[in-house]
């Protein structure tokens, strides 16, 4: 994947949107990751599943994913079709599972003050630039780790650990 | 060069003589635990291709979250992890009915020591701070790969110091100082951090209820939590794995510390606090919530299901009638607690109250089974999480609160003091 990404941004998300709205307990024994997207915002905000198209954004404002290490919370996002969430943090599993997914999260304040739903943003990656061509605005975003591009490039942790098991063998 | 916990155990781990936070190192984990999400694990596991784990010795797997199986799908996943664990040689596994809640049998069966690196599917594998071990939580696919390389990357955390001096007032628990504390730091205001805790009232906790506040130091988004690797915790170990030797981490006196906070239990925790819904950090005084109405109390978790938090419940349901509204529900953390429990009368208390025993397990904490909420229905539990929807319907209202709180609503029916039901009792 490219590391300047561009989508439309589906929702803006309030602060604290822990991993028991992003996926409910209840679906925990669904292990096959591409049905984890049908349950994804269940309970409070099923409006925003319905309204994800392929490669949108997320937009949430500080410590999106807390609560439970469940994966199945990032696979839901990833295979609803999101292409990157953009938030003021995150938690710290959140982050990791994403990540070693392959799904791309970025950390900016400023564009979780400035966007709003419906934005087209495009994203850099390696150099956290977001620009808002819409509004003609540009954000600073941390730029995300080499190690974490990575491993979004090959696809995460799986397939990057599979080429480097085989290439020992 | 001076360092806390942490550091020093992540030096240990990745072979460096120091290391500072923001660093990033690589560490050699120690322990590697898993519950039903083990079946997540093994699929990523079988993609990446390699045959054989790493280390089976070093795997420990406990079927908690949904036991015994509540469904068809739960029974599959059950049945796959049994044949794994047989294949793959992995001795370390507590089926249906030998062990209760992972982070429970964990530290019973002797797994965890102080300076081990302990990783866990599981958010509240912060839990084993107590036993003074950097233990925290990763994801399925991530513990695939440490299932191949025995090892796992980790930014090096900064340490918060929370040093909690005075005493803990007659019915303030572990439980209400943690939630004061998460109260007070807010749901992300550990988030990335180590936290030490120290003073005297943590020096003069059980065990048990040091769990409590390193379980709990998750839920302000802690990574990894201690408590003093100290005599009392000795004495623990020495019971549980007497063949080990107890070498206690402690951090160099001049460590640098991103923050120390300093807590006078005495005076900040007038009374037990309880935290609304719908997040950890809305905590308010037990005083002020006593017109709310509860119709379920739990009683149990990784977080509050260990034998002091049952004694404490059966002290104040003696010889009362849990209230007509109220269905209480409690969960022993373990097989071994369940059966203590039994010794000690404490079970028959709590039945000839009116209470239902569930199996020991996560129960209703998770909202899957044993327990669900309908919609406008207020819990008080002694669990850990109180989000939108997690006990059952969105539309359903969890309290976390003490063990104390939650035996003392469920007489009252309403959140109620235990101070007010004790007074009675103890008359």
């Amino acid at each position: 994947m490219s590391r300047i990404l561009t989508g439309r941004v589906a929702a803006v998300l309030p602060a604290n949107i822990d991993t028991d709205i992003i996926y409910p307990g209840r679906y925990l024994n669904i292990t096959d990751r591409e049905k984890t997207a049908e349950h994804l915002f269940e309970l409070a905000y099923p409006e925003v599943r319905a309204a994800i198209q392929p490669g949108d954004l997320l937009v949430a404002a500080r410590n999106f994913g807390c609560g439970s290490s469940r994966e199945q919370a990032a696979a839901a996002v990833k295979y609803a079709g999101v292409g990157a969430v953009i938030a003021a943090s995150f938690a710290r599993i959140f982050f990791r599972n994403a990540i070693n997914l392959g799904l791309p999260l970025v950390v900016s304040p400023e564009a979780v003050e400035r966007v709003r739903e419906g934005d087209v943003l495009e994203l850099d990656l390696e150099h956290g630039v977001i620009r808002n061509h819409g509004r003609e605005e540009t954000y600073t975003a941390a730029p995300l780790d080499p190690r974490a591009i990575e491993l979004i490039e090959a696809g995460g942790l799986v397939p990057h650990l599979k080429r480097k098991v085989m290439a020992h063998a | 060069m001076p360092m806390t916990i942490a550091e020093k155990i992540l030096a240990r781990a990745s072979g460096r003589p120091s290391v500072q936070p923001d660093e990033i190192v690589v560490a050699r984990v120690d322990l590697a635990m898993s519950h039903e999400n083990a079946d997540l694990v093994r699929k990523s596991f079988a993609e990446i291709g390699v045959k054989r784990v790493w280390d089976p010795e070093r795997i420990v797997i406990i079927l908690d979250h949904r036991v015994p199986a509540e469904s068809e799908r739960t029974a599959t996943t059950h049945k796959a992890i049994r044949e794994f664990v047989a294949a793959q040689g992995i001795r370390n596994f507590y089926d249906v009915g030998r062990g209760g809640i992972c982070h429970q049998v964990l530290t019973e069966r002797g797994h965890v020591l102080p300076g081990m690196v302990v990783v866990g599917t599981d958010s509240h594998t912060t839990t084993h701070g107590a036993f003074g071990a950097f233990a925290t939580g990763i994801g399925a696919t991530e513990m695939a790969g440490v299932w191949t390389e025995g090892e796992l990357w980790f930014k090096v955390p900064s340490t918060i110091r929370i040093e909690v001096e005075g005493k803990l007032r007659p019915w303030v628990s572990a439980k209400d100082l943690i939630l004061y504390i998460i109260g007070q730091l807010g749901s992300d205001g550990a988030d990335y951090r180590a936290v030490e805790f120290d003073g005297a009232v943590i020096r003069t906790m059980s065990v048990a209820s040091r769990m409590t506040l390193a379980n709990l130091s998750m839920e302000m988004g802690a990574k990894v939590a201690f408590t003093p690797a100290d005599e009392k915790l000795r004495d623990y170990l020495a019971e549980r794995a007497p063949a080990a030797l107890f070498e206690p981490v402690e951090p160099d006196p001049d460590a640098a510390y991103e923050r120390v906070i300093r807590i006078d239990a005495s005076k900040e925790l007038a009374e037990p606090v309880v935290a609304c819904p719908h997040s950890v950090d809305n905590v308010r005084p037990v005083s002020s919530l006593t017109d709310i109405e509860v119709h379920q109390a739990v009683l149990g978790s990784c977080t509050n299901g260990r034998l002091e938090d049952l004694e404490v419940a059966a002290c104040l349901l003696s010889g009362h009638r849990v209230h007509p509204r109220v269905r209480l529900l409690v969960i022993p953390a373990s097989q071994e607690i369940y059966l203590e429990a039994i010794k000690l009368g404490y079970i028959q208390t709590m039945l000839e109250a009116g209470a239902m025993i569930n199996p020991s397990g996560c129960g209703p904490c998770v909202g899957v089974h044993q327990g669900i909420l309908a919609a406008g229905e207020n819990c008080i539990s002694s669990t850990n999480r109180n989000f939108i929807g997690r006990m059952g319907s969105k539309d359903s209202r969890v309290y976390l609160a003490s063990p104390a709180v939650v035996a003392a609503s469920a007489l009252a029916g309403h959140i109620a003091l235990p101070a007010e039901v004790g007074e009675e009792v103890f008359a």
